[in-house]
């Protein structure tokens, strides 16, 4: 392993000033960090450990209702958080349905918000990949892609963002805070992660030494708690990324749709919001025929990037399953295979 | 030696023999607490840690390496390179035997295979060495990349597996085919895979002058040492192995690999013992995996469903520089009667690491296409998929003509059947859904695996205060190998497990064989049954000899051993203990020895083969196509069980393997490059336990008077076998869709 320069800082302002430099990476859990290290795809001049400045790992309800989620809270902390699996249950179901027990009981908020595609051609540090090393080329485009994107490419990239635990979060307007040299501000999860453009390596829009210190949900998100979803498709029935992912949240009155959120996961370089097809529910007595339109509308730009068609056809299945299963309301208990299309069977336990 | 015992008291107590009885594994706690030493765990003084640089490219050679880079790298001790590094004293390329395979010992600057070793980096740290082998930056002169079954023009291997003929034929098959009122032909695709046993391969190698000793994980220590010596000429007995545990073989530590070797050289190279463990994507390609299939069978029946014709070819991969052919095609000998087979073999070569053996291999392979096809035939023949079977059945083995040794698989299909509910289910697929919604399927296969014996010996020692020493240089990859055996060893003393130190493990004790071919239990068996007969015959002499003994003249009537005593065989009651007989004599031990081989008799007049039927059920999300085998049920009959706890682990094992082999395992391998793009265990899946919810393996009582003197057949394999092709024809059953390309995956079932 190359040798690297670590640090940890003692507060926040030392740790952007020790992670502004070129080359810093911070450090918190390392489960997606330690792995690129180990195979040679990053190579960090610096790690700032993060895992000691205080105050970043508390869960907390401000005043207005909004949930404040410290950015090294483990993932596994916050799907069982009581208050917040009832106010943002699909985000609690994503949240069990991503990697291993192991690994979210270690991986924190932020890192699942910041971890890197899993592209082979990424991982494989002898094929040519853009958003590894600009300008190399994409190997992955010609290459085994039948997992890659199908929305928001380019040809510089065609890879997708792993994280389950985003999908409903740019579903339900989450927020992250970021401490900088310039100070604190806050953006919006969906506008976090960027498409690839011509600059894939540019995945987000953090700055050098920019910092996620929270994520916030905001209050009016806990008003689909009572019929919000997140379903993935995965080759394995655990431990899989998924193939294509979707969350849907359903604020209904009456038979009537007052408001509706969809994302979808696995199909884009970022969590995919799905705004125009979310509009065609507000106002209607959802059945079959409309959800199919919701997801006709939801994938109407989609295109293959290689061999990947079928995920087109997939994600809009999934799209109905989900509004489907969301508008029957979420179940009072997370289930034993949590966003599994097999959720409902029954398994050695009847609930996570 | 692993101090080793029984972990927990029996739950009952115990009357005579120990085999079969279902002890729990007595490394059990060793393991589940940390105290089992694997290879890499040991850390002798002065240790230095080595670490592979591995090719990028597929094909080609070496042009450059930055070997003045890496060793100014602090910590960086050596860069071992074709150009420096100890002399062998035999070439790596060399071939004197069939289980002798072409190595990558940095004879030379060619590239073979992506990932194949280009140098060795020593240093102080792990880190140091890993940095300095990132440091070597090569740099190629590459040559386009042969890869996949259609990576160049296909020949006729020379034999398939070890030594079996590329193609058999029996009766006229293609006669056949065509007078057949029916007949069905389907082409099945199996991936590439890789072992993936959780321990990587490791060794911890120092040198004494000419003398080595060695801790790595072999499935045959006296292969691996034999090998070892040829290599650096060195006399065999100037080598020690310890190996006395495995996390897991499967086939791939059946042979000392190059990267172990490279281990050891690198040892030698710098004058102290040496680390080297491979890091998990380093495990596709030097340590060998199965090759792809694609595999055409066309099966004739007549009017009533009777199989006429079975006609199975295969095309397969190997190496460009050496020979291993995955037998699939041979899975159609010995399962289905039919007057004419012909099963046959192609290959092509491509740029990849040599296929060597993996679980069941040609076996596994085989079994999948095979059971689909005959699933696709029943169908065809209008016929449940379990009577199409059991009309079909094979009362004498279809390629030879020769008699079963013993053969209990109507009772398999039977108590399988009855354990699963296989009675109503619809004949049409997609009949079945459950209360949720999804498709639901049911599928069958048959499982067989041959019952194998290679030869072995073993030291059976009694001591004065009647307790039993038992060796032979067995392996436990985690089979159970220090449970199964000891039970037999202390059959074969006539004690308690307790009561007998069983040694093995190491290469200083008697040959055990290799642990391959599900045949371990069988062979190293047989040689510590053969070694305890042997020191209980020297000890009755002991006893029936001498007139103060209590047995004296018993001789013509003989003795049994039994609880530490020999007692009269014509009158129980006479009786003698063992440490008494000892004491009389003067003697502080008698010891003895056995083997384990095959009988070449029964082997020329029976077929002997491990049969199972093997259940599945799966159910299908019928608009998202993702699979979940959601029961499997498993009726094996193996010959004598000695552990029924471990082989039903074995099975279990197995069948899960089958669940992969249909479902979820597949090496991604670039089209234009060659290298592998998913080679760890995130992204290169296996099943988890949310993916078996329900196994069950039913042991079917079978006597075999005919495969050894303990009527063991093994079960390391046969799991297998049967269970993807169950799973396979569930899917089918489920959808109506039959998949020939595994592992079945969504977009095959998305528009189900």
């Amino acid at each position: 392993m190359k040798n690297f320069e670590y640090v940890r800082p003692a507060t926040i302002p030392e740790a952007i000033a020790a992670a502004a430099q070129p080359g810093a990476a911070y450090l918190a859990a390392g489960t997606n960090l330690l792995d690129l290290m180990k195979g040679g795809v990053a190579r960090p001049e610096r790690l700032v450990d993060v895992t000691h400045l205080p105050e970043l790992d508390r869960i907390e309800r401000l005043p207005g209702g909004a949930l404040r989620i410290g950015a090294l809270v483990r993932n596994a902390d916050l799907a069982h958080d009581r208050a917040f699996a009832a106010a943002y249950p699909a985000v609690a179901e994503a949240l069990l349905s991503g990697a291993s027990a192991q690994l979210r009981n270690a991986a924190t908020v932020a890192g699942n918000l910041l971890q890197k595609t899993r592209c082979g051609y990424f991982y494989d540090i002898a094929s040519a990949c853009n958003r590894r090393e600009p300008g190399a080329g994409c190997d992955a485009r010609e290459g085994e892609n039948r997992q890659h994107a199908v929305l928001g490419w380019s040809e510089a990239c065609i890879a997708t963002h792993p994280s389950d635990f985003c999908v409903p979060l740019v579903a339900l307007d989450a927020v992250v805070e970021i401490e900088g040299r310039a100070g604190r501000r806050e953006v919006p999860v969906e506008a976090l992660h960027r498409l690839p453009g011509d600059a894939p390596a540019h995945e987000n829009t953090l700055e050098p030494g920019d910092l996620i210190v929270a994520l916030r949900l905001p209050a009016e998100a806990a008003r689909f708690a009572a019929h919000a979803r997140y379903l993935k498709v995965r080759e394995r029935t655990s431990y899989a990324f998924a193939v294509v992912s979707a969350a849907a949240a359903i604020d209904i009155a009456g038979n009537t749709v007052r408001a509706a959120r969809l994302a979808l996961g696995g199909v884009a370089a970022k969590p995919w919001r799905a705004r125009q097809a979310e509009a065609l529910l507000v106002g209607v007595t959802p059945d079959a025929a409309t959800f199919r339109a919701v997801a006709e509308a939801a994938l109407a730009e989609a295109r293959p990037s290689g061999d990947n068609a079928f995920k087109i056809e997939l994600a809009r299945r999934l799209v109905v399953r989900a509004l489907t299963l969301a508008a029957a309301g979420t179940p009072a208990r997370l289930p034993a295979l949590p966003a599994s299309p097999f959720a409902s069977q029954p398994g050695a336990l009847p609930h996570a | 030696m692993p101090e080793i015992s029984l972990s927990q008291a029996p739950a009952h107590q115990r009357h005579g023999s120990n085999s079969g009885q279902p002890l729990t594994r007595r490394d059990g706690v060793l393991k589940v607490t940390g105290a089992a030493r694997y290879a890499a765990d040991n850390h002798p003084p002065g240790l230095l840690y080595a670490v592979l640089a591995t090719a990028a490219i597929s094909r080609g050679r070496v042009a450059a390496l930055e070997i003045a880079a890496a060793k100014a790298h602090p910590g960086v001790v050596d860069v071992m390179t074709p150009a420096h590094k100890p002399p062998l004293a035999e070439d790596p390329d060399a071939k004197t035997n069939p289980f002798m395979f072409r190595l990558e010992l940095l004879q030379n600057d060619q590239v073979r295979y992506a990932g194949q070793a280009i140098a060795v980096v020593i240093a102080e740290s792990l880190e140091a060495a890993t940095e300095g082998a990132a440091l070597l930056a090569p740099r190629y002169e590459a040559l386009p990349a042969r890869v996949g079954l259609d990576g160049d023009t296909s020949f006729l291997p020379p034999a398939v597996g070890i030594g079996n003929p590329a193609a058999v034929t029996h009766g006229d098959v293609e006669a056949a085919l065509d007078a057949a009122p029916l007949t069905v032909e389907a082409t099945y695709e199996t991936p590439a895979q890789y072992h993936n046993a959780m321990e990587p391969h490791a060794v911890v190698a120092a040198w004494d002058g000419d003398r080595l000793s060695v801790d790595t994980p072999s499935q045959g220590l006296i292969m691996a040492q034999g090998r070892i010596a040829g290599l650096f000429g060195i006399a065999p007995d100037h080598i020690h192995i310890r190996s006395p545990f495995l996390g897991g073989g499967f086939g791939s530590k059946g042979m000392i690999s190059g990267p172990q070797l490279l281990g050891i050289m690198a040892a030698k190279l710098v004058g102290r013992p040496v680390k080297l463990v491979l890091r998990r994507e380093q495990m596709y390609g030097p340590v060998g995996h199965r090759a792809p299939t694609r595999q055409r069978l066309r099966l004739g029946a007549d009017g009533e469903g009777r199989l006429t014709a079975i006609a199975h070819h295969a095309k397969t991969v190997t190496s460009s520089f050496d020979d291993f052919y995955e037998p699939a095609a041979d899975a159609s000998h010995t399962l289905y009667a039919a007057p004419a087979i012909a099963t046959s073999h192609e290959a092509v070569r491509i740029d990849i690491g040599t296929p060597l053996f993996m679980r069941a291999p040609g076996e596994a392979t085989g079994s999948i296409a095979l059971e689909s096809a005959i699933d696709e035939a029943a169908h065809a023949c209008g016929m449940d998929p379990l009577a199409f079977r059991l009309l079909n059945y094979a009362e004498v083995e279809p390629i030879t003509g020769k008699p079963f040794s013993s053969k209990a698989l109507r009772e398999c299909y039977a108590q399988g059947a009855e354990r699963f509910g296989w009675a109503g289910r619809p004949r049409e697929p997609r009949q079945m859904r459950d209360e949720d919604g999804f498709l639901v399927g049911w599928g069958v296969g048959t499982a067989t695996f041959p019952a194998l014996m290679f030869a072995a010996e073993a030291r059976a020692v009694i001591r004065a205060d009647g307790t039993g020493v038992m060796e032979t240089g067995a392996h436990d990859m985690g089979q159970g190998a220090w449970t199964a055996l000891a039970q037999i060893a202390a059959d074969g003393l006539g004690l308690g497990i307790d009561e007998v130190e069983f040694r093995a493990g190491t290469s200083d004790l008697p040959d055990a064989g290799i642990a391959g071919g599900s045949a371990h239990t069988a062979t190293a068996g047989t040689a510590l049954h053969n070694a305890g007969a042997a020191v209980i015959a020297k000890l009755a002499d002991l006893a029936t000899g001498d007139e103060r003994s209590p047995l004296f003249g018993a001789g013509n009537a003989g003795v049994v051993a039994r609880g530490g005593r020999l007692h009269r065989r014509d009158d129980q009651s006479r009786s003698e203990g063992y440490g008494e007989i000892l004491a009389r004599a003067g003697l502080a031990e008698v010891e003895a020895r056995g083997q384990g081989t095959a009988d070449p008799a029964a082997q020329s007049t029976y077929a002997m083969h491990a049969h199972g039927a093997v259940f599945a059920e799966v159910k299908v999300d019928p608009d998202l196509g993702q699979v979940r085998a959601t029961r499997l049920v498993g009726a094996f009959a193996a010959g004598r069980i000695i552990n029924p706890k471990l082989a039903r682990s074995q099975l279990y094992g197995g069948m899960i393997w089958g669940v992969s082999f249909a479902l979820h395992e597949e090496a991604v391998t670039d089209r234009r490059s060659g290298r592998i793009l998913n080679a760890d265990l995130a992204e290169y899946h296996v099943p988890v336990n949310a993916d078996v919810p329900s196994l069950e393996a039913v042991l079917v009582d079978e006597h075999d008077p005919h495969v050894n003197a303990l009527g063991i057949k093994g079960v390391g394999e046969i799991g297998i076998t049967g269970s993807a092709g169950a799973v396979a024809n569930a899917v089918w059953h489920a959808t109506g869709v039959r998949v020939r390309r595994f592992p079945i995956r969504i977009e095959a079932l998305i528009g189900a």
